[in-house]
């Protein structure tokens, strides 16, 4: 795909968000308008992956370690074929293979079931240990949030990375600044984030912007450094795309309202 | 009867026999691989042992990880971690009912001297209440290498409760999964229980048929699913009936029974257990004393509580 086909998925993707939050009448618009182009860019180009066969042993793997953004991760694995379009619109309802977070035993191209923050990247930690030790070439991407890292767990699972020479585990970090209570720095100082990973034993990759596909994919492209787990330190905004959502606290977990809906949709227009 | 050993070094061992016929498995270890017995393993199939360092909550989650790449691991601590990971289990592995094994040793207050911080009297009532856990607890070496066995091949999660304390190995007695074993038959009253209780209370039954008291003894290995088609048949037979564990007597074997037969028996039902406190320090034998679970104080309650 070229990067204008690439741009307009993201913006197919951000209207997907926005019509299955306000059809469900909740969901998390803001970090999955952060996440978009992170997703779009692994899935519509950099993973080894079919939608015709989501369960082939040898795909790489992803996991969506803050799982709230699922409004993103259906809308691409929607829009790349794992399930027809219309299931969109049974978002969070009952009896509906798009659960509210990721159920891998719901979903087809959901490897990995999450929604508790710090869980998935140690799943893709696991994960990654299993693929060494079997053999299985794929690669395993985990997209995190920021303020998931104030988990221990986070970083429990970034030494085991480390420990087992993991370089074939790649960690994304959505860094967008902001969570349910405020700014990163308000709840829970972050610190040098980038410098932590590193500290870790990480190959750390930053992006300055995050919601930039060309950069995103030069990041993602970049070839692993031997024996080290790579972070890729995306700096991205909450809400991307939309005016009145970007960088708002406000919208992490709050669904549009008609109005609302028509005017997001207005300016993500094709 | 033999020489008493303790069910983690049955675990240790079977570990070893699955895993020369099964390269699936894969063992886990939060640095207590010398104590949770797995130590074995480690040495028969170095590269299929994962030390997962001082972090209970990342060993399960990495197991489960594993387990979606098509391993079977089993991630070996202490009981009473079950709540340290306990959510992690929830969510992870629970959850999407993914193929991960706990061998949990160290369990209920025969853990003895490390005291009331060490001594898991609730892990079965976590356990217990997952929807898709399988829950076991073998009453001796024998029992628990068939439960190892037999984890291995059920496709889901599986909670192995361990003892460190070791105890009599019994005559080799048919184990499947979901299914009790009456132990020594009773026409008076019937006692469940399971894990090194199975011992004490076949101790008790000979002391209560000194004193004109005909208990029949259940051995309940497996906790959930519980055999409660066992549960009723033996409960008409009789008057009374009696829970006793080595656990709270809240949300463990006690309660799983008392479900069963709510409602529906004339039978008398007296749960005996750790009375909702925490276990202390001291030998063994000493706490189960200071807690009333000695074979002579259970048939003194039993005798005291019969209808």
């Amino acid at each position: 795909m070229t990067i204008q086909q690439l741009e307009a998925t993201c913006k197919q993707v951000r209207r997907d968000i926005i019509n299955m939050t306000a059809d469900a009448g909740s969901g998390h618009p803001g970090g999955s308008l952060s996440v978009t182009e992170i997703l779009v860019a692994l899935y519509f180009q950099k993973m080894n992956i079919n939608p015709e066969k989501p369960k082939d042993p040898d795909r790489d793997r992803f996991v969506l370690s803050k799982g709230h953004a699922t409004p993103a991760l259906y809308g691409v694995l929607g829009r790349r074929g794992f399930f027809p379009v219309e299931e969109m619109k049974h978002f969070r309802q009952l009896h509906s293979i798009l659960q509210g977070h990721p159920d891998m035993k719901k979903c087809p191209g959901v490897d990995a079931s999450t929604g508790s923050l710090g869980q998935g990247a140690s799943i893709a930690t696991g994960m990654a240990l299993g693929a060494k030790h079997t053999g299985n070439p794929c690669h395993v991407y985990a997209v995190l949030g920021d303020g998931e890292c104030q988990e221990g767990l986070i970083w429990e699972a970034s030494m085991a990375a480390a420990h087992y020479c993991l370089d074939n585990l790649t960690f994304i970090l959505d860094n967008n600044g902001l969570q349910i209570d405020g700014s990163n720095c308000q709840v829970m100082s972050l610190g040098d984030i980038a410098g932590k990973f590193a500290a870790f034993g990480f190959h750390v990759i930053n992006v300055a912007d995050g919601n930039d596909l060309t950069q995103v994919l030069d990041a993602l492209n970049q070839p692993a450094e031997a024996g080290k787990p790579t972070c890729i330190v995306c700096h991205t905004v909450k809400g991307k795309g939309v005016s009145f959502m970007e960088n708002q606290v406000g919208w992490h977990g709050k669904a549009p309202n008609n109005e609302q809906r028509e005017q997001a949709l207005k300016e993500l227009e094709a | 009867m033999s020489d008493k050993i303790a069910t983690r070094v049955a675990y240790g061992e079977a570990l070893v026999e699955l895993g020369k016929t099964n390269e699936k498995i894969v063992v886990l270890d939060a640095d207590l691989a010398s104590a949770t017995m797995t130590g074995t393993f480690k040495k028969a199939f170095p590269d299929r042992h994962f030390e997962c360092g001082i972090a209970e909550a990342n060993m399960v989650t990495m197991a489960n990880g594993m387990s979606t790449m098509g391993l079977i691991p089993f991630c070996s601590t202490f009981a009473v971690f079950a709540g340290r990971c306990y959510e992690q289990i929830r969510n992870s592995v629970c959850y999407p009912h993914n193929n991960v094994k706990f061998g949990f040793t160290h369990a209920g207050l025969t853990v003895g001297e490390d005291g009331g911080s060490h001594q898991a009297i609730e892990d079965i009532a976590l356990m217990r209440v997952l929807p898709g856990m399988t829950v076991i607890a073998p009453c001796d070496a024998n029992e628990a290498k068939k439960a190892v066995a037999a984890a291995a091949e059920i496709d889901g999660p599986v909670y192995l409760r361990l003892a460190r304390l070791p105890s009599t190995v019994f005559e080799d007695m048919p184990f499947t999964v979901g299914k009790g074993h009456v132990m020594r038959e009773g026409k008076d009253a019937v006692v469940f229980t399971f894990g090194i209780m199975v011992e004490v209370c076949l101790e008790a039954a000979n002391l209560l048929a000194a004193q004109g008291m005909d208990l029949m003894v259940v051995n309940m290995h497996t906790l959930k699913p519980l055999d409660e088609e066992l549960v009723k048949e033996c409960a008409a037979k009789v008057k009374n009936v009696f829970t006793v564990e080595e656990h709270s007597v809240i949300g463990g074997l006690g309660d799983a029974v008392a479900s069963v037969l709510a409602g529906n028996g004339a039978c008398t039902f007296t749960k005996i257990g750790v009375e909702d406190r925490f276990g202390q320090s001291g030998k063994p034998m000493d706490v189960l004393r200071e807690y009333g679970l000695c074979a002579d104080q259970i048939a003194e309650k039993m005798l005291a509580s019969r209808g």
